[in-house]
């Protein structure tokens, strides 16, 4: 059968045909015709598979243990949207440096401000690029407003 | 089937897919559909919740509404290349049930990028349906720039706060709220919005039936991907006295169902294309089935209630 695999690495062939067959187990409460949604590979270990932590004012609900920008700050001034997530999650940057963001996946995304009004891109397709200069310092988290699991920091510096 | 205690307290479920990692997932993969029976009837899935409630489906007098969702008008891609297409089947197929619906509800995604064409173009869609009203609740797909102003400016009369209401016909009382707006990571209701729901409902008869419409669940699906609400808890406490409560959602693009308590919770499919089970893949990245395969993962949601029945009758069907 002629499967479609969009995003998939080839070497990543052999885990999903591995994951045809968990996938099958997890269809069964579907359609009849689903296991066709057993297309994937599993999830990287880094992304399924991360500690997680519980929020507090959900009981048992538990979301991953990284937060907005968490990873060590980069100085620099472009942004990779790549796999559902801004890289590096973190930058920093001169007060009046201008920040390029540029989306390198299929699917849609956008750079908005978690608050305040800062940053507010609109809908970035793929290969399009959004710039933002930062007059003033700051600590700005973002996140993309159709993903909005996908969080990431600007940080400027006087 | 999780055990039922009308009225009670919710039983505190410890088997939900948020706290696993995919290989806890995989593992208990038998907690998929574990909460809810589902039947497979000529293409189309019932759900039996609590024994006979399928039984309203042949009743002329029940009520009767459909549920479409997340049907991204404007999306362009090899995971459905004719978006437009599908909605239309879905509406036709709508049009063609044996008994009209009293309402339509959209549970949001109606376009992909929030753009004043494709709303335009939605809206003008959904007036092609035979029911007797169409409700809609947003997505995050409709406020990806202007938190959502196109949207109500669209589809907002009659709401309140950023877009949500409520409605009572034929004794059951359905609650449409709005949880793709202020988010971070997770769906959000708010503070506003979570004291309406809690005055909504403080004056009905505890044996009201409820039903709840949401975009993103209201229950942990797959929080990683922000499949889940992080507020919900509080929403939920609201309508614990309440013997019979279903909630509706979208933005998943696969069936679920599941039961925590008093509240049953079945998330619908699109009618635009498929997205990963909770976990396969890095992201809920559109999936492209092989050729054909595509009509199979796509479908509406028909729901019959008999006045005096506890449950409510849930059919998936596919896309026609």
């Amino acid at each position: 059968m002629h499967r479609s695999w969009g995003w998939l690495p080839i070497t990543q062939l052999a885990a999903a045909a591995l994951a045809v067959a968990a996938a099958t187990v997890l269809a069964a409460c579907a359609m009849p015709s689903d296991t066709s949604y057993g297309q994937q590979a599993p999830a990287p270990a880094t992304t399924a598979d991360q500690a997680t932590q519980p929020m507090p004012g959900m009981t048992g609900m538990v979301m991953p243990a990284s937060a907005p920008g968490a990873d060590a700050p980069v100085a620099t001034n472009t942004v990779a949207i790549q796999n559902f997530a801004f890289a590096p999650g973190t930058v920093t940057v001169k007060a009046g440096t201008t920040v390029t963001w540029t989306n390198q996946d299929q699917e849609p995304h956008t750079v908005t401000s978690v608050s305040g009004d800062e940053l507010k891109s609109p809908a970035l397709n793929a290969g399009e690029t959004f710039k933002h200069t930062f007059a003033t310092p700051g600590h700005f988290d973002y996140l993309c407003t159709i993903h909005p699991f996908m969080t990431a920091t600007v940080v400027v510096t006087p | 089937m999780t055990a039922r205690r009308p009225g009670g307290e919710p039983e505190d479920s410890q088997d939900r897919p948020g706290g696993m990692s995919r290989r806890q997932l995989l593992r208990h993969g038998a907690w998929f559909g574990g909460a809810v029976v589902l039947t497979v009837v000529g293409g189309e899935v019932i759900s039996h919740v609590g024994g006979a409630a399928a039984a309203a489906a042949d009743d002329p007098n029940a009520l009767r509404f459909v549920q479409l969702s997340d049907s991204h008008i404007g999306f362009h891609g090899p995971a459905n290349l004719d978006v437009t297409g599908s909605f239309t089947r879905a509406i036709n197929q709508v049009n063609g049930l044996d008994r009209r619906p009293d309402f339509v509800m959209h549970t949001g995604d109606l376009t992909h990028l929030s753009t004043p064409a494709q709303f335009d173009q939605v809206h003008q869609m959904m007036g092609e349906l035979h029911t007797g009203k169409v409700f809609v609740v947003p997505g995050e797909h409709d406020s990806v720039d202007d938190h959502g102003e196109k949207y109500r400016a669209t589809f907002g009369a009659g709401t309140r706060g950023d877009g949500w209401y409520s409605f009572d016909i034929k004794g059951v009382h359905f609650i449409a709220l709005v949880n793709t707006l202020a988010l971070e990571k997770l769906g959000h209701l708010g503070v506003d919005q979570l004291e309406f729901i809690e005055r909504d409902v403080a004056g009905l008869s505890s044996d009201t039936p409820i039903v709840v419409f949401s975009h993103i669940p209201l229950f942990a699906m797959y929080p990683t991907w922000g499949w889940g609400t992080d507020d919900a808890t509080q929403a939920l406490s609201y309508l614990r006295r309440f013997s019979s409560v279903t909630c509706l959602n979208g933005h998943v693009h696969q069936l679920f169902s599941k039961t925590e308590g008093n509240v049953t919770f079945h998330s619908a499919t699109t009618t635009a294309y498929p997205l990963p089970h909770p976990g396969q893949g890095p992201a809920p990245i559109p999936l492209t089935l092989p050729a054909g395969a595509l009509g199979d993962a796509l479908g509406i949601r028909e729901v019959t209630y008999e006045t005096g029945q506890h449950d409510l009758a849930v059919r998936d069907r596919k896309l026609a």
